[in-house]
């Protein structure tokens, strides 16, 4: 069935990423193993096991052990968890995916993730008190709104002086976080917090829909799961969505057929930042509740792993987005249990994208023939880094 | 001179500037220090753009440096704990030069991955740095974590050369004399290999070869330049200096590992390389620049200026110096205040004709 659902060039593209990740795993596993003389005091080959089960635990609950043979679901706190961290997950892929899908390479997820945590937080605090129905879509909105603002600024740059999205937004990453030290430790400053960090949202919470102590399931993983399709359907059915697409692919021609590339450029970005923004907005006011001064995050950035990972299809991006949550969400326990940091998943995250970039490799591998041209393939987007503007000449 | 302060509006860039040049000549060290990794890491991406491939993986290769050059000196001293230390050459240590030279093979061995990714594999150059810099990131922090455990043994760090009072203390430019040699090794030589790459760029056929190619590969492979090669060649070699950067963390300046120590200094490197126009002074330059305006924020917030300007320059946040560099490239990269353009072939990756 699946035989017929798929293309050709889809199902080469799936067996590329699926070996991108067992190739990674693989990998991983290479670390763990030259690593455990440090880390249990003795070569220990089965250690990656260990991690692994571990990581699979905290992940989905499920619980396999081998001596004695067992298979155990221990409740739905690892679901929940994968859930909740996926969803900025989703939401930034999205963002990141969009861009691509345009020719654009937005590295400044991160930043309007941060802006759109901004935002939210700004609102949020404003709306403390008010009743809940109007304070969490008003935050939402100001938390997305800042993300957008914050994605303009590269997309207008790009399309109207020419300079190079890529270099742009790397540079506004760490204008974001200037900005979010300077209002947090000022102008938002919680009075009589021990660290810089703004009061708490009050009745700006997202709705909690259930779950235990410390793993709570916010109505924001609907949003989520609702903005995929809404993408799909906006790239591959909506006017807007094909002109994006044909900007992306060509140009050229996409100023031939009397498309604007320009305010198509600024419409992507600013759209990519509202995602991204929303992602932001999700995090603060259905996990965190308030703004630390130095909010360590690095969301904005595995977005990429994510969309390249989804090769800039929504719906390939809502399962890597569930892929990076999974690991991001069952990482704890596997430090725990197996004593393996949790910066394995970066590394593995990595590794992930090293195979995709050098998918040759994946191919030898696993004997997958190139196939012909695929146009969902990310393109290289780093051309005329600095040069004309996107008029062109 | 106290007049000149009191002229409206302009008597506070008056103050200003003298303010600067107090700050200058006192921090002169240490600016130049702060400015060390920031104006290597621009050399390194130099050496990759000029010929034609993009590097934003800089921040990557130079944390990777960083910990090799620390790790490797560590292993050395935990084998051999009484090093001979020499008093001539900074008071160098058979495990301080293993550390630098690991550091730069780290430096480089991170380049040839990025070569090879955009060179042989042609695959998008921005992915490939951004692949380097989670896994160099990830994996020295993975690494830190689990090795500081058995809290390893640090080699120490080069001492900084101590220049003769006669130089230092002379009127008008012996802080110049204070600022380029009261230093280390690494951060000493920055100036000079500045000089030495951009003579280089300019009156040598290594220079005209490689601006070829990063502008025209095409028309350099008609007169019988091999591209692939020189483009491998340069990314490789512009390793050396990620990874003088990377040791300049943890044996020149600092003597310690802490993960993500680097906090950005590779891409402020990206910043200094478009703002110096590519150039190799121009980055020096710029990086002098970005570093002077951090030292300005320490100065402004211990010794702060008196009067209006003291005012002005109190109430200017910490952050915005900090966010200055950035702001200051999407500026230039805008063309507000003259363009600066990239070299024209840099991020796409070189086709050879199949020969017909």
């Amino acid at each position: 069935m699946i035989n017929r659902l798929l293309s050709r060039s889809l199902r080469g593209q799936l067996a590329v990423t699926g070996g991108a990740v067992l190739l990674a795993l693989v990998v991983g596993a290479l670390v763990m193993v030259v690593t455990s003389p440090i880390i249990t005091g003795s070569l220990d080959p089965w250690l990656w096991a260990e991690a692994y089960l571990a990581l699979l635990q905290g992940a989905t609950g499920i619980a396999i052990s081998f001596d004695p043979f067992s298979v155990e679901f221990k409740g739905a706190n690892g679901v929940i968890d994968t859930l909740v961290r996926s969803t900025p997950y989703i939401l930034g892929g999205l963002a990141v995916g969009l861009g691509f899908k345009a020719g654009l390479f937005n590295i400044g997820a991160q930043g309007q993730f941060l802006m759109g945590a901004l935002g939210a937080v700004t609102a949020g605090i404003v709306l403390a008190d008010a009743p809940s129905f109007i304070a969490v879509p008003i935050a939402l909105i100001a938390g997305l709104l800042a993300g957008a603002a914050y994605g303009f600024i590269p997309g207008w740059l790009k399309a109207f002086t020419g300079a190079h999205e890529v270099v742009v937004t790397i540079m506004l990453n760490f204008v974001a976080i200037q900005i979010i030290s300077w209002a947090v430790s000022g102008p938002l400053r919680a009075a009589g917090a021990t660290f810089a960090r703004t009061p708490d949202v009050g009745s700006a919470h997202i709705w909690i829909l259930g779950g235990n102590t410390g793993h709570l399931l916010h109505a924001g993983v609907i949003i989520a799961f609702v903005a995929v399709p809404i993408m799909w359907w906006i790239l591959y059915r909506s006017t807007v969505g094909f002109e994006i697409r044909t900007v992306g692919a060509n140009p050229d021609a996409a100023r031939y057929a009397g498309m604007r590339p320009r305010m198509l450029i600024v419409l992507t970005m600013s759209i990519s930042g509202l995602l991204a923004g929303l992602a932001g907005g999700i995090e603060i006011l259905g996990v965190q509740h308030y703004l630390p001064a130095a909010y360590a995050t690095t969301v904005g950035f595995d977005s990429i792993t994510v969309a390249l990972l989804g090769r800039a299809n929504p719906w390939g991006i809502l399962f890597a987005g569930l892929l990076m949550g999974a690991l991001r969400a069952g990482a704890p326990l596997m430090q725990i249990v197996a004593g393996v940091p949790v910066q394995m998943i970066d590394i593995l995250q990595g590794v992930i994208l090293f195979f995709l970039a050098a998918d040759l490799i994946v191919r030898w591998v696993f004997r997958i023939r190139q196939q012909g041209s695929d146009d969902d393939e990310p393109q290289v987007v780093t051309g005329n880094y600095g040069g004309s503007s996107a008029s062109g000449d | 001179m106290d007049f000149l302060f009191d002229i409206p509006v302009l008597g506070i860039v008056i103050q200003l500037v003298d303010y600067m040049i107090q700050v200058m000549t006192i921090n002169g060290a240490v600016i130049l220090a702060l400015a060390a990794p920031i104006a290597l890491g621009s050399y390194c991406g130099f050496m990759n753009e000029r010929s034609g491939v993009v590097n934003i993986g800089i921040e990557g290769m130079m944390i990777a440096a960083a910990f090799a050059g620390w790790f490797a000196a560590s292993i050395v001293v935990q084998a051999f704990p009484d090093q001979p230390k020499a008093d001539f050459f900074f008071g160098a240590t058979p495990a301080l030069l293993i550390g630098l030279l690991a550091a730069v093979l780290m430096g480089m061995l991170v380049s040839a991955v990025h070569a090879w990714l955009s060179i042989t594999v042609k695959a998008d150059q921005i992915i490939s740095g951004v692949v380097i810099n989670i896994v160099a990131l990830g994996a020295t922090g993975y690494l830190i974590i689990i090795i500081s455990a058995s809290s390893p043994p640090s080699a120490g760090k080069f001492a900084q050369f101590v220049p003769p009072e006669a130089l230092t203390d002379l009127p008008f430019v012996g802080w110049l004399f204070n600022m380029f040699l009261n230093q280390g090794p690494i951060t000493m030589s920055v100036l000079a290999l500045a000089i030495v790459l951009q003579v280089l760029l300019f009156r040598s056929r290594w220079g005209l070869r490689t601006r070829s190619v990063g502008e025209h590969p095409k028309a350099a492979e008609t007169v019988g330049v091999d591209v692939i090669k020189l483009r491998y060649r340069n990314v490789i070699l512009g390793g050396i200096f990620a990874g003088l950067a990377g040791a300049w963390f943890t044996l020149d300046f600092g003597s310690s590992f802490q993960a993500g120590m680097t906090n950005g200094r590779g891409f402020i490197a990206l910043a200094a390389l478009i703002f110096g126009r590519w150039l190799p002074l121009g980055a020096f330059g710029a990086a002098m620049l970005f570093a002077a305006a951090s030292s300005l924020s320490i100065a402004i917030r211990t010794v702060p200026p008196t009067g209006d300007l003291g005012n002005i320059l109190t109430a200017i946040p910490d952050q915005f110096w900090s966010a200055l560099p950035y702001l200051v490239t999407i500026i230039i990269l805008a063309g507000a205040v003259g363009r600066s353009v990239a070299p024209a072939a840099v991020g796409k990756p070189y086709e050879r004709e199949s020969p017909s």
